[in-house]
């Protein structure tokens, strides 16, 4: 399939890409316009920031071509760098508290009555990937990938692939994946035992248990996508993934109180422990409908593993075209998650469970986010936008937890060259 | 409420499902799904960058596709 690039295609023109290429593509995953002989680009740069916490910039560059019937390949590069400051997991008190960094040689300390933040918090994570999509029969396409990333106390590599098998004349696509990842963890100061006490001055050593330690991380992936309807898409998806091997966060702590709710006298905070396995579930539900011009995305998913945590999360995506080169897409997002069997929000003296963990990230928590998207379209893959976003997370049912706010600006521009 | 919300998503699919009286369509009748908005992820960058987000930010993540790992995310 040929196309010339041109600014005003005619919407005959257009259509008759458009049904040319899905002739020959999958019911799910096609695009109107093939660009042969060139590179596809999409380009991104993220501002994430939460309020006096963590910021975070992240520019992503992704490269795709044609080089054979159907065949594709695509390249895609991240670099992200973030700063601020990350709650530990001790509680807010009514007195000054000092804590000393996760290497040990310094301390840091949180004014009475404020949640303590690390303030060491920052990092640089650079990530590339390799897909190459290729049809293996007329019905079958299979798509395999690889991914490297860095950052200066992790590392990941992993592998996947998939198989996507259209039948019911390309109305139906049952989807298969397998993946495999294999992360190593290198903490600042090395790996604190789990539940040994954190010094409170920098007088006393570290103990840990090593300088590194990984994890691997399996997953499947079994979906159907099924056309609805001229205008209509649902995909529903059930995903399978297991975690062994080093799933603590070694840089969070745990306060510890004694019988009058005080921090207990000696070794008043306690590093997390979390169980070495981890296997979780979703099945997520995505429903993709056209109204005239305008196309509602909206998407549910029910996770749950066996940490205990189980979540709802509902996504909702309205564009609205303004004309043929412009729209919005207004952006409504909100999940629910029960805590982690072994999250508390303190320890008590003399009660020291197996595991434990007080990161706000596996209690009772709810995100709520909202926001806008602005697209003008030049020409086919030639599109520029733009999004902002407000997001809000809060410990649910517990007053103690401050809220967190993030505001969220994106760029997107896409090319051919 | 768990309960609750799982009961809302159990009756989106039911509804939805019950919705589409005939599915699938001909081969002539594709010029809508064609278009890049009606792609199940039409801005991958968008999907990518958000699934860091929440990766990082809340206990479960995933569900679009089998992957994992690949960040501390502290």
């Amino acid at each position: 399939m040929q196309l010339k690039k041109s600014k005003d295609m005619s919407i005959s023109k257009l259509l008759a890409v458009a049904t040319s290429s899905l002739l020959a593509g999958t019911a799910q995953n096609v695009l109107a316009v093939d660009a042969n002989n060139e590179w596809q680009v999409d380009s991104a740069v993220l501002v994430y920031s939460e309020t006096d916490r963590v910021s975070v910039v992240e520019p992503v560059v992704s490269t795709r071509k044609k080089i054979g019937d159907d065949e594709y390949v695509k390249f895609q590069i991240v670099a992200d760098a973030l700063t601020g400051s990350s709650p530990n997991g001790a509680i807010k008190t009514d007195s000054v508290q000092t804590f000393t960094s996760p290497s040990g040689s310094g301390v840091y300390t949180t004014a009475a009555g404020t949640t303590p933040l690390d303030p060491s918090f920052h990092d640089t994570r650079g990530a590339i990937s390799g897909e190459w999509e290729k049809p293996l029969n007329e019905k079958l396409k299979g798509i395999f990938s690889a991914n490297y990333s860095q950052e200066f106390d992790y590392s990941s590599l992993g592998i996947g692939a998939n198989l996507a098998w259209d039948f019911n004349q390309r109305n139906t696509t049952l989807t298969t994946g397998i993946s495999y990842n294999l992360d190593q963890v290198k903490p600042v100061g090395g790996m604190p035992p789990g539940l040994s006490a954190m010094p409170t001055t920098t007088s006393v050593s570290k103990s840990k248990l090593g300088d590194t330690d990984d994890k691997t991380i399996a997953a499947l992936l079994l979906g159907v996508t099924q056309v609805m309807g001229p205008m209509h898409l649902l995909q529903l998806n059930y995903t399978y993934s297991n975690e062994d091997g080093y799933l603590t966060d070694p840089y969070k702590i745990l306060s510890v109180l004694d019988n009058s709710g005080a921090l207990r006298g000696t070794d008043p905070y306690l590093y997390e422990k979390r169980p070495t396995t981890r296997t979780r579930h979703a099945v997520y539900l995505k429903d993709v409908k056209q109204f005239g011009e305008d196309v509602l995305q909206f998407s549910y998913r029910y996770a749950w593993d066996d940490w205990g945590i189980a979540s709802h999360t509902v996504d909702m995506r309205y564009r609205y075209e303004l004309n043929g080169k412009n729209y919005i897409e207004p952006h409504l997002r909100y999940y629910l998650q029960d805590k982690a069997d072994f999250y508390y929000y303190n320890l008590v003296d003399g009660n020291t469970p197996q595991y434990a963990s007080a990161d706000y990230r596996l209690g009772d928590l709810s995100t709520k986010t909202i926001g806008i998207k602005y697209g003008h379209v030049f020409a086919e893959n030639n599109e520029l936008g733009i999004r902002a976003e407000m997001m809000q997370q809060q410990a649910e049912g517990d007053a103690r937890f401050p809220d967190t706010d993030a505001a969220i600006i994106q760029l997107n521009y896409s090319f051919n060259f | 409420m768990t309960l609750k919300v799982l009961c809302l998503g159990i009756l989106s699919v039911s509804v939805t499902l019950a919705g589409c009286s005939s599915m699938g369509v001909k081969p002539w009748e594709r010029s809508h799904l064609a278009q890049n908005k009606m792609q199940l992820e039409p801005y991958k960058l968008d999907s990518f960058l958000d699934d860091h987000i929440y990766f990082s930010k809340e206990g479960s993540s995933g569900g679009r596709g089998a992957g994992g790992g690949g960040c501390g995310c502290n």
